[in-house]
């Protein structure tokens, strides 16, 4: 019997908007405890939720890059509940009228197209969060977090596997950047996951009895989770046992999962219109105009990039894998359109030193139009293009403008050609049995003379009239 | 001074004459205050300190000659209303000791004329009853009879009124919380068309049927201070963005042709005799000034209290969640969490608010839902139906405030149900978003004060106001002997 795993999921999303949902309060991350809150979103008697119109937009955004219907009638409704995270003890959320509904996601693993297809999406708000010193045998509770708006997708049971889950999870994330939608900051919890998970003979028209493990906030924990709930579950099965449908929290110190509660102590809700939120009729007018204002996104850039620009496929991949590099290109292209070489300089040198954390995009001392020019000058035989990792080097360090650092450390082309022809001859009398060798047809010498040219000039004279001369005087 | 007859228009006068300073007007009924609220027992805070010092910054605006309407007037605030630094409890003991850091929109508006706040007056727990009786710090008595109820919620609001321990209050109406009491204390109230007042800083009972309206001596003083309170709020979702405009504009024209539709429901064998006579009589009246009487029906009426009591009690149950004892107000004890939010409900709650809560969660709770929460939402679809049908052919509505007149204390109060059906002629204007005005009409054989009910169309409070005047102008009002 081989067992088949059904997953769906469900995915919460922050909104990078200014202000939260219902207030006018910072939608920053962190800040100290109770920093960032106020009548509204803490829950005082009186006050009165009015929605941010911003994270409208943004969910109607993020509904039209999954492929979604928008709603053209929406409203919201109250989850009820007791916890101390939650001020209102009920999180306005919305039910039977979400502003996304089916849509579909294509992800390639292993070679394979998939689509995966989206349930819903819908707005709601953050509750906040509790800290427990368990020394002081004290809970506290922080509400910055309360109100930062979220949407939840939610999808079809449509994966089996975890390497297919991690593909949507990045391929989405991606996406929601690129709209400007979420910022996709896992570390800051601006996205998590629930994974539901059932297992089931591979031909069987019955899915099993599914779990659910909340709140996984990494890709590793995603995959960790999947993998040991399959493990789990298998065991059980073959064992004889029965899977209890019930709601799961992932240990990411030990690997594995433990019950949160059964479906047993499954709240009631107890969902109802919120009377302090109109529903939202929306105009064909006003959702072409918020469609129109979506980006492009990585596929269609991916597209351009190797169509236009003749960039391969695999530089594109990377070019487009995170918003801040291709946009960063796309920045750079503004200012010098020669996309192959800063496409290939930002792949092959930029890349290495984001690897070596020698250079963080968001905190980056040069400009894009910096980069743009550092290009430029190679191209347009300014400095020979060796120079631009020195310059590079000097720019995320102190930030100073190419043509500067070109300046300061006399890394110009020259074409002097006095210097270039006392260096030529400098370096054919050092290395005469070179010369001659090369005299004597044995032309691949040619390379190593010219390498020492380049060593002595450093880069005062392009690789162009070196060769020339190089040559000329080989001749004799 | 005799304050029980003052309206605004006669205070106003005094003030900008100069008979009367602001500080002298408000230590009047800081006197009045301090004889007789102790019979009365309508205030829950007063706060004489503040008022005083409100007092003598208006004199100053005053003196500049650049009073507004209510600039100078002392004014009672029911204690469900917010106000920045000075507790609000909602008569409830959850909230004893809540102090708010903000103002409602309403106390802002008031501010910004230099009105004078007198105190925050009693009500029943949370807005819920008719009694005020289930008040956690003061059973509010009836001015008129100090063995009988003043009415509920906003019992504290009307009773200062009819007693001349404040010339004007705001209340709140959820099922007829402005209006009864207006009707039992023999005083005008207003409940202004849902989202014509913000919201914001009412602690909320049931948000889709609430509303802050003025309880005052006469119709116009109801639309004078209506004129300042109304408005678009950005704070408030639901609050609506009207034109401004005079709601005392109509006042004194002729209602020489206006059709006063009479629903024959609410003149059904369950209401008292006196009331239904009073009201009839008060038509007649209408008719001689040259209005228009039509019959017309409300077939749906008898099922009106029942939708109400299940969409209010659903939203109060959750609006009514936030106190847990975590944030503010009163915090049990426990072992946990759940614990310590179950014993700070248990105890900061009375029993009216809980059976709310149980009824409203139970409404609420999956299974159940359709059955009864969707139905009563499509009792109010009908509702609003056939009061459009009924405007179609009538200007406004007359019926009976309450089926009787106020009732003695401690004798409905065991009965809930019986309380419940109480509210059968004031529940559906709330349903409907509709404007109406309780005015006295009459009084009984003991002397307590009948009320009567205009309703009107949506946002046409003026004309409320005008055909509410157009009557008291005629009538013979009572003033309590307290």
């Amino acid at each position: 019997m081989k067992l088949y795993p059904t997953i769906g999921l469900e995915i919460h999303a922050e909104l990078l908007t200014n202000s939260k949902v219902f207030c006018t309060c910072s939608a920053e991350f962190g800040g100290e405890p109770n920093s960032r809150c106020c009548p509204v979103c803490s829950g005082l008697p009186g006050t009165l939720p009015v929605l941010n119109s911003k994270a409208v937009e943004y969910i109607i955004k993020a509904g039209y890059i999954m492929n979604c219907e928008i709603s053209r009638f929406t409203k919201w409704d109250r989850k009820n509940y007791f916890y101390p995270d939650l001020p209102k003890a009920y999180q306005i959320s919305q039910m039977p009228r979400p502003v996304c509904l089916g849509g579909h996601v294509d992800v390639t693993v292993d070679g394979e197209q998939k689509t995966m297809r989206i349930n819903r999406i819908h707005l709601e708000e953050d509750a906040g969060k509790l800290v427990h010193d368990d020394i002081e045998r004290v809970s506290l509770a922080d509400y910055n977090r309360c109100g930062i708006p979220l949407i939840e997708i939610v999808t079809e049971p449509d994966f089996h596997s975890a390497a297919e889950v991690i593909a949507f999870f990045e391929k989405i994330r991606l996406m929601l950047q690129y709209a400007g939608v979420c910022d996709g900051k896992l570390e800051q919890g601006s996205m998590r996951c629930d994974v539901n998970i059932s297992l089931a003979e591979k031909d069987s028209d019955k899915l099993g009895t599914r779990t659910e493990v909340k709140n996984l906030n990494s890709t590793k924990a995603i995959q960790r989770a999947i993998e040991y709930e399959i493990y789990r579950q298998t065991e059980l099965i073959e064992n004889g046992e029965r899977v209890v449908q019930e709601t799961l929290h992932f240990n990411d110190a030990t690997g594995e999962t433990s019950s949160l509660r059964s479906k047993e102590d499954a709240h009631d809700y107890r969902y109802f219109p919120d009377p302090d939120i109109p529903p939202i009729i929306f105009t064909e007018e006003e959702l072409a105009a918020i469609k129109a204002d979506i980006p492009e996104m990585p596929e269609q850039r991916v597209a351009r990039y190797t169509g236009e620009y003749g960039i391969s496929a695999a530089d594109a991949k990377v070019l487009t894998d995170s918003k801040r590099v291709s946009d960063l290109f796309e920045n750079a292209l503004k200012a010098y359109n020669n996309p192959k070489p800063i496409g290939t300089f930002i792949v092959v040198e930029l890349m290495r030193r984001i690897n070596l954390g020698e250079l963080d995009l968001d905190n980056m001392k040069f400009t894009a139009e910096d980069l743009a020019k550092l290009i430029e000058l190679a191209e347009t035989g300014k400095i020979s293009k060796d120079n631009r990792k020195i310059i590079l080097r000097e720019m995320l360090e102190t930030g100073k403008k190419p043509e500067a650092i070109a300046e300061e450390q006399q890394l110009w082309i020259k074409e002097d050609n006095a210097l270039l022809e006392k260096t030529i001859n400098g370096i054919m009398e050092a290395n005469p049995k070179a010369v001659e060798q090369y005299r004597s047809g044995e032309t691949k010498v040619f390379g190593f003379l010219m390498g020492q040219c380049n060593k002595a000039l450093k880069g005062a004279a392009s690789p162009a009239s070196i060769k020339a001369m190089l040559e000329e005087k080989l001749k004799g | 001074m005799e304050l029980k007859k003052q309206t605004l228009g006669s205070l106003r006068e005094m003030l900008d004459t100069k008979q009367i300073s602001a500080a002298e007007l408000c230590k009047e009924y800081s006197d009045s205050i301090k004889a007789k609220d102790s019979d009365v027992l309508g205030y829950i805070t007063v706060t004489e300190d503040e008022a005083l010092k409100n007092a003598e910054k208006a004199q100053e605006i005053i003196d500049k000659g650049e009073a507004k309407a209510l600039t100078g007037i002392p004014l009672a605030i029911k204690d469900n209303i917010c106000t920045d630094g000075i507790r609000t409890t909602c008569a409830s003991k959850m909230l004893e000791n809540f102090v708010p850091p903000y103002d409602a929109n309403v106390i802002e508006k008031l501010k910004a004329e230099n009105y004078v706040l007198l105190g925050k007056t009693s009500m029943d727990e949370f807005a819920m009853g008719g009694s005020t009786q289930t008040s956690a710090f003061a059973k509010t008595r009836n001015p008129f009879d100090l063995s009988r109820v003043p009415g509920g919620s906003s019992g504290g609001s009307a009773a200062v009124v009819s007693a001349g321990l404040a010339p004007a209050a705001l209340g709140s109406d959820t099922g007829g919380s402005i209006r009864q009491p207006a009707s039992f204390c023999g005083v005008t109230g207003l409940k202004p068309t849902y989202g014509r007042v913000s919201r914001y800083g009412l602690v909320a009972f049931a948000s889709s049927l609430d509303q802050i309206g003025p309880i005052a001596n006469s119709a116009v003083d109801c639309g004078t201070i209506l004129n300042v309170i109304c408005g678009k709020d950005s704070r408030d979702a639901t609050s609506a963005n009207k034109p401004a405009e005079d709601f005392n504009a109509k006042v004194g024209k002729d209602i020489k042709g206006m059709k006063i539709a009479l629903p024959e429901e609410f003149f059904a064998d369950s209401t008292d005799d006196d009331v239904k006579n009073a009201v009839l009589a008060a038509a007649k009246k209408y008719e001689e000034m040259g209005a228009t009487l039509v019959d017309c029906s409300m077939k749906s009426l008898k099922y009106a209290v029942s939708a109400y009591y299940l969409v209010a009690s659903a939203e109060a149950a959750s609006n009514l969640s936030r106190f847990d004892g975590i944030k503010y107000g009163l915090r049990g004890e426990g072992r946990t969490f759940d614990e310590m939010i179950r014993d700070s409900r248990t105890r900061g709650f009375g029993d009216e608010v809980k059976r709310r809560i149980l009824l409203g969660n139970y409404a609420l709770s999956s299974g159940y839902y359709d059955a009864y929460y969707l139905k009563a939402l499509a009792l109010k679809q009908q509702i609003i139906k056939e009061y459009n049908e009924i405007f179609e052919n009538a200007d406004v509505i007359l019926t009976p405030t309450a089926p009787t007149v106020a009732y003695k204390i401690g004798e409905q109060e065991t009965d809930p149900v019986k309380m419940y059906l109480a509210d059968i002629c004031t529940v559906t204007v709330n349903i409907a978003s509709l404007p109406a005005i309780s005015v006295p009409c009459g009084y009984n054989a003991d002397g307590m004060p009948i009320g009567m009910s205009l309703v009107g169309r949506k946002w046409d409070e003026a004309t409320l106001i005008q055909t509410a005047d157009a009557f008291e102008k005629t009538f013979e009002r009572r003033y309590s002997e307290v």
